[in-house]
C-alpha cells in the first residue's frame, strides 16, 4: 500500500538517483585512469583529461609493454598467483577435513582448532618475523611470499564449516564401499564442495595479485619483485633507484600515461575474475541462507 | 592430514612468538638472542616517554576510531536504501559496482588517488571550477590527509560491508510488515519499528568485532599514501614500527612496540567476542 502513497514515490526517485550517483562514484576513479592511459602525453600532463581520452593513443600500453621490468615482474606475478593458490588450496582443504568431523571421532580436534585460531588473534609482529624469515635464508626466494600465507585459517573455518554440512551417510557410504579417509575427500567431499572451493580459491587469488608488502620488504633483488610490488615502487613511492633504469628510460617512467596504463594492467586481471567471484559469493551468502 | 597445517602454523606463527624475547633484549643481529644483553622493560618505558611515540598511538587510536564509525554507519545506510529498491536487475548492477573497489589492492588505489588528489588533479579541478574553491593540499597537510583516509577506506569498504547487513534483511519475516501495512504503517514507521529492531543484534556483532582491531589504522592504505610531510598526524603503529624498525634497524624497540599492540589487540578482541556472545548471542564456530 505504501508504494502508491505519493511521499513514498518521491522518496523512490530520489533514491534511485542517490544510488546511481553512489555507483558512479565508485568506478568514476578507474574510468578516469583508464582514460589518462589512452591520452596523448601532452594532453595528459596539462591535465585536460576528465572521463574519455584526449587525443587518443596506444602509446602508452606499447611502451609499458616493451619495458623489460614490467613484464618480468608481471611473470612473476602470475607464477606466485597460481602457485600459491595451489599450495594454499591443498592445505586448507587438508586440514579443514579432519577439522570438520565430530568431536567423538576426532578427540583432539578442539585442541587443533584452537592452535590455528589463535594465530587469528595474536602473533610475534613484524620485527620477529622478518628474523626468522633471515634465519631461514629464504630471502629472495619465490617461498617467502608463498609459504608464509599459504594457511589462511579464516579459509579454512569457512571450509571446514561447509564439510560440515555434507550428508555424513554420503561419508559412511564411502566407507563401507572401501574408500579411505583420502579418497572419501576427493571423492565425496572435493565434488560437492565445489562452489565453496571455487569462492575461496578466487578469494586467495586475489589475495597473491594484491600482495605487495613482503615483495617488498623479502626480496631485495628488484629483478623478483612480483607486479604489485613493482607498481608499489615505481607509482607510488616513486623510487626509480629500485628498478635497473637507463636515463633515457627514465622520462617514460615518471610519465602520467604510463603510470596509468601501468595501474591499469595492474588491476586487469581482477576486473576480469570479478565478475565470477561476484557470482559464487552471491551464491554462497544464498546457500548460507537457506541452511536449515 | 593436518601435518602440514600445523608445520607451516609452527614455522610462520609460534617461532615469531617466541621471537619476541627480542623486545626485552638490546637485540644486536650479530650476536643473535642467546648472547644479546636483557634489559627488561626499557623498551616501553621509551615508548611512553617520547611525545613522539604516544603521538603516534593517539593517530592510531583517531584514525581507527573514525573508520570504525564511518564503516559502521555507512554499509548499513546503503542497505536500508538499496533494499527499499524493487527491480531486481537494479539492484544487482548497482551491487556489482560498489562492491568492485573492495577487490582492487590499495597500490593500486594509492596510485590513483595519488593522481586524483593532486594540486592539478582531477578532484581539485572539479572543486576549483563548481566552488571556485584554491587547490587543496590533500596529501601534504595532517588533518586533509586523516580525512583523506578515513573517507578513502570508507569509500572502498561501504559496498561489501553491506552484504552481511542486506543478508540479515533478505531473514526477516514479511509477515512483519503486512502485519504492520495493515495497521496502516507507513514506510518510514515501518523502517523505524521492524527493519531497525531487527538489525540491532548484527550491527552489536560487527561494531563489537570491529572494536578489537582498534589499534590497525590499516597498514596498507597509510604506507600507499603517506610521506615525511604528514608523518606527525599520519603515522600508525604499523608504519611506525616498520620505519624505526626495519627501516632504522631499531630491533627491539620495535618489536616491542609490536608486542605492546598485540597484547591489547588480543585482550580487546576476547572481550569483542565475549561482548558480541553476551548482547547477541554470536559465536564464529
Amino acid at each position: 500500500m505504501y508504494h502508491k502513497t505519493k511521499p513514498y514515490k518521491v522518496f523512490t526517485v530520489f533514491n534511485y538517483t542517490f544510488l546511481i550517483l553512489l555507483s558512479l562514484l565508485c568506478i568514476i576513479p578507474l574510468i578516469h585512469i583508464l582514460a589518462v592511459s589512452f591520452s596523448g602525453k601532452a594532453a595528459a600532463n596539462a591535465n585536460l583529461v576528465g572521463l574519455f581520452p584526449v587525443e587518443f593513443t596506444f602509446d602508452a600500453y606499447a611502451k609499458t609493454l616493451a619495458n623489460e621490468n614490467f613484464i618480468r615482474s608481471l611473470w612473476v606475478a602470475v607464477q606466485r598467483t597460481v602457485l600459491g593458490t595451489l599450495l594454499s588450496m591443498i592445505v586448507v582443504i587438508l586440514a579443514a577435513y579432519p577439522l570438520s568431523r565430530e568431536n567423538r571421532s576426532f578427540k583432539r580436534r578442539n585442541i587443533y582448532t584452537w592452535y590455528f585460531v589463535f594465530t587469528m588473534l595474536f602473533s610475534g609482529g613484524l620485527i620477529p618475523f622478518y628474523i626468522l624469515i633471515q634465519k631461514l635464508n629464504l630471502l629472495n626466494t619465490m617461498w617467502v611470499l608463498i609459504l608464509p600465507g599459504a594457511v589462511s585459517v579464516w579459509n579454512m573455518i569457512l571450509l571446514l564449516n561447509f564439510f560440515r554440512n555434507v550428508p555424513r551417510e554420503l561419508e559412511e557410504a564411502a566407507f563401507i564401499d572401501g574408500a579411505g579417509y583420502f579418497r572419501t575427500l576427493i571423492s565425496v567431499f572435493l565434488p560437492v564442495s565445489m562452489p565453496a572451493i571455487a569462492t575461496l580459491s578466487l578469494f586467495s587469488m586475489v589475495g597473491h595479485w594484491n600482495a605487495w608488502f613482503d615483495g617488498l620488504i623479502f626480496l631485495t633483488d628488484h629483478e623478483k619483485y612480483p607486479l604489485a610490488t613493482f607498481l608499489q615502487t615505481i607509482i607510488v613511492q616513486q623510487d626509480f633507484s629500485k628498478v635497473s633504469v637507463r636515463p633515457e628510460d627514465l622520462e617514460n617512467i615518471s610519465q602520467r600515461t604510463i603510470k596509468a596504463a601501468q595501474i591499469f594492467i595492474g588491476m586487469a586481471p581482477i576486473l576480469i575474475v570479478y565478475p565470477l567471484l561476484q557470482r559464487f559469493f552471491v551464491k554462497g551468502i544464498v546457500l548460507g541462507a537457506v541452511k536449515e | 592430514m593436518l601435518l602440514p597445517a600445523v608445520v607451516l602454523t609452527f614455522i610462520f606463527a609460534y617461532i615469531p612468538m617466541g621471537g619476541l624475547v627480542i623486545a626485552f633484549q638490546d637485540y644486536k643481529p650479530w650476536l643473535g638472542f642467546a648472547k644479546s644483553s636483557w634489559i627488561g622493560l626499557e623498551h616501553f618505558q621509551f615508548l611512553f616517554s617520547m611525545p613522539e611515540n604516544v603521538q603516534v598511538i593517539w593517530n592510531t587510536l583517531i584514525i581507527a576510531g573514525m573508520k570504525l564509525i564511518g564503516g559502521l554507519i555507512a554499509p548499513l545506510v546503503f542497505a536500508l536504501l538499496l533494499n527499499e529498491v524493487r527491480k531486481e536487475t537494479f539492484k544487482k548492477s548497482i551491487q556489482t559496482f560498489v562492491y568492485l573497489p573492495h577487490f582492487l589492492s590499495w597500490v593500486i588505489l594509492g596510485g590513483i588517488l595519488l593522481d586524483m588528489l593532486a594540486t592539478k588533479g582531477m578532484i581539485n579541478q572539479f572543486l576549483g571550477a563548481v566552488f571556485g574553491l584554491e587547490p587543496i593540499f590533500f596529501l601534504g597537510e595532517g588533518t586533509w590527509f586523516r580525512i583523506v583516509v578515513v573517507t578513502s577506506d570508507i569509500w572502498k569498504e561501504f559496498g561489501f560491508g553491506a552484504i552481511i547487513f542486506l543478508a540479515s534483511l533478505a531473514g526477516i519475516n514479511p509477515s512483519l510488515y503486512e502485519a504492520a501495512e495493515v495497521d496502516g504503517a507507513n514506510r518510514w514507521q515501518q523502517t523505524w519499528s521492524i527493519t531497525i529492531p531487527a538489525l540491532i543484534p548484527i550491527m552489536i556483532v560487527v561494531g563489537t568485532l570491529s572494536l578489537g582491531n582498534i589499534l590497525n589504522g590499516g597498514f596498507d592504505q597509510i604506507f600507499n599514501l603517506y610521506n615525511p610531510l604528514v608523518y606527525d598526524k599520519g603515522d600508525i603503529i604499523d608504519t611506525f614500527v616498520y620505519r624505526v624498525g626495519l627501516i632504522d634497524g631499531k630491533f627491539g624497540f620495535s618489536a616491542a612496540v609490536g608486542l605492546f599492540k598485540s597484547v591489547v589487540g588480543f585482550v580487546l578482541i576476547v572481550i569483542a567476542y565475549r561482548a558480541a556472545y553476551k548482547f547477541a548471542n554470536y559465536r564464529i564456530f
